[in-house]
């Protein structure tokens, strides 16, 4: 594509459908729901050009299912959705996980309230995802290419969280496209070319064997615990701003972070101590660097748009070693969309000053 | 709570062990051995379907996709590239597959209860999407799996677990007689339904195995095997009376034969 090389205004959605087929997707299943709908139009748009195959499934459960299939064939394939489709896909991304099934999922969430969703597995079973987190559409477009290819690299599913604002704010954004290092040849895959050899495949999520009767779900599971101890080693991501000498250090990820960056970066060209932490991926959790940078912080803030779930983490990260407070909070617009007051500089920016000053903060709603 | 109704214990793998298949195997069989019960009919209608790729010669361009119940566990001993899907959801993980790869021949097997209870719609609209995939539906009227509870397509009248009476109309609700509401479909182009009671019946199956793998290589659209199967454990009937139950109280509901060919309705004779 020509527009490989050049910026060109486009909204979000558009950005990450034009990353997929970079990225060589070829196959996409969805469900319309906003903010999560623009995704599904563009590649529904797209990808028969492309020679791929984009299916308007009858819920999320066979988006899913369908994104499933394709994959197990070796496919780069793809599906998505909003919290509530999310929460339909669950039983399917467990097993998908289990069954070490490359699968891009974009999460197009409204607002923040599904970081635990995100991150904690989400459906039965002791798994995680991979979870991106991009700040922007050019960002979004690195993240991509990047799910693509670390679920090819460790077989495991990728989520690309974005949100509301940045599904459909147009900015110029010049779809790259981003070198990665040879992958691993995909004999996994399932293309029926061993029938009747003796070395047919099973792509299985309960750990059957082909050839012996039953299964040994403790040999299983703990095999796949050990890569996922290798993907938390490996695979944790973050970007720092100013918190070397920082005394307060705010944590925020996605969309909001954009706002806390303006805010932090103005503050600090005012004299203030003050820095940003930003988790890239959401799990694996930056911890190990967020330790490190709060190290010599007298105070942490945590500004995200819900009730208080990240903050989890920055506590499990920081251990006691200074106070983390909470200043975010629910924050949305009447259609629910996740179009909060929060979203507003001066809003961040009296949020974070109240912190610098240690003045206790209602993060109830934010109003 | 009728006095006839025998129970048998099925909380626990069968106290007779495995059966032993023997003298049964298909080329595409890794092994005979499997732990279903004494006169199942899963491992014959498994049997039919191996014999229709071998025949075929498509055993080298397969793709099963298969759901949760007893057959299950029969997987492993199949000679075929396979995918294993949750309880419901074996037609779109197939449509999946087969967009990517619409070189290959790739089926469904799905329970009763998984293909009719849990994930029915998506039967359906794989049929009405006409996506050109061969599902394969093992129905013994129970979910033998848990033990023998109804399902949906359990016949009224047929004492269950959980419908310990006899299945009631007006209590339970009717059977769906999935062959013949999916046959209505403008996607589907070949509907059939069989069973293995008997060896006419497990030749019939075959037979309709083959037209339905011949009609989705030709891309013909959707096709649909129905195969009733013996479940003596989930149904409480000695083993051998096994068959003579599927004949009696089964197939006069779900009747056998090709519902649709070629895209059209057969005229029952
Ligand atoms: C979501 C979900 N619900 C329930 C189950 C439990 N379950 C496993 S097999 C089965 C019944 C299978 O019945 P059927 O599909 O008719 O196959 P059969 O065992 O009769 O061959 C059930 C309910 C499951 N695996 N997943
Ligand atoms: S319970 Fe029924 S379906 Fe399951 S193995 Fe036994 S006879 Fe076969
Ligand atoms: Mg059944």
């Amino acid at each position: 594509m020509s527009a490989a090389t050049s910026r060109r205004l486009m909204e979000g959605s558009e950005a990450i459908a034009e990353a997929a087929i970079a990225a060589g997707c070829r196959f996409f299943a969805g469900y319309p729901m906003t903010p999560f709908t623009e995704l599904l139009e563009h590649l529904a748009r797209r990808l028969p050009e492309e020679g791929g195959t984009c299916i308007n499934a009858e819920s999320e459960i066979e988006a899913i299912g369908m994104a499933w299939g394709a994959a197990a064939t070796g496919a780069r394939a793809a599906t998505g959705s909003t919290g509530q489709g999310l929460s339909l896909m669950q039983e399917s991304l467990s097993e998908i996980t289990r069954a070490e099934i490359p699968l891009v999922v974009f999460n197009m969430a409204r607002g923040q309230g599904d970081y635990f969703q995100a991150t904690r597995g989400g459906g039965h079973g002791d798994y995680r995802h991979i979870v991106l987190a991009p700040i922007d559409a050019s960002e979004a477009v690195a993240h991509t290419q990047l799910a693509f290819d670390l679920a090819d690299r460790w077989r495991h599913p990728v989520l690309v969280m974005g949100d509301y604002l940045l599904a459909h704010t147009s900015e110029a954004v010049a779809v790259e496209r981003v070198a990665f290092d040879p992958q691993p040849s995909k004999d996994w895959a399932v293309d029926g070319s061993l029938g009747g050899s003796g070395r047919s495949r099973n792509l299985n999520p309960i750990g059957m064997e082909k050839g012996s009767k039953g299964i040994d779900p403790d040999r299983f599971w703990r095999r796949l615990q050990e890569k996922q101890d290798r993907i938390e080693a490996a695979e944790p991501r973050h970007e720092t701003f100013a918190t070397e000498d920082a005394e307060l250090v705010v944590v925020a990820y996605g969309t909001v972070a954009r706002f806390a960056r303006y805010v932090v970066q103005e503050l600090r060209a005012e004299g203030a101590k003050v820095g940003l932490f930003r988790p890239i991926t959401l799990w694996p959790f930056p911890s190990e660097a967020l330790a490190a940078c709060t190290a010599g912080a007298t105070r942490v803030a945590c500004l995200e748009q819900n009730a208080g779930q990240m903050i989890d983490d920055v506590r499990l990260a920081v251990l006691g070693r200074a106070p983390v407070v909470p200043i975010g909070g629910i924050s949305t617009d009447p259609a629910g969309f996740g179009i909060g007051r929060l979203l507003d500089a001066a809003v961040v920016r009296g949020r974070v000053e109240a912190a610098l000053a240690g003045r206790e903060l209602d993060t109830g709603v934010v109003v | 709570m009728s006095d006839d109704l025998r129970v048998i214990q099925t909380d626990s793998p069968p106290a007779e062990g495995a059966c032993r298949t023997q003298g049964f195997g298909s080329p595409l069989q890794l092994s005979e051995e499997h732990d279903l019960c004494p006169g199942c009919g899963e491992p014959v209608a498994l049997r039919a379907i191996l014999d229709a790729v071998e025949t075929l010669d498509l055993a080298q361009r397969a793709i099963g996709v298969v759901g949760i119940g007893c057959y299950t566990a029969l997987t492993s001993l199949i000679d075929l590239d396979l995918i294993q899907a949750l309880h419901g959801r074996a037609p779109s993980v197939a449509t999946g597959a087969k967009r990517m790869r619409p070189d290959s021949l790739l089926f469904t097997l799905q329970g009763d209860g998984d293909m009719v209870n849990e994930g029915l719609q998506e039967v359906i609209h794989a049929a009405a999407r006409g996506e050109n995939v061969t599902c394969i539906l093992l129905n013994n009227g129970v979910f033998g799996e848990t033990g023998g509870h109804m399902t949906a397509t359990t016949v009224l009248g047929q004492r269950t677990k959980n419908s310990l009476e006899g299945r009631d109309a007006a209590y339970h609700g009717h059977p769906i007689l999935i062959a013949d509401l999916l046959s209505r479909l403008g996607g589907a182009g070949y509907v059939a339904r069989a069973s293995v009671h008997d060896a006419p019946g497990v030749a019939r199956a075959r037979r309709y195995l083959e037209r339905a793998f011949e009609s989705q290589m030709k891309g013909e659209g959707f096709s649909f095997v129905e195969i009733l199967t013996m479940c003596p454990t989930g149904w409480f009937v000695p083993t051998a009376e096994g068959p003579g139950y599927l004949d009696d109280v089964l197939a006069p509901i779900h009747q056998l034969g090709e519902l649709k060919r070629d895209g059209a309705l057969v005229e029952p004779d």
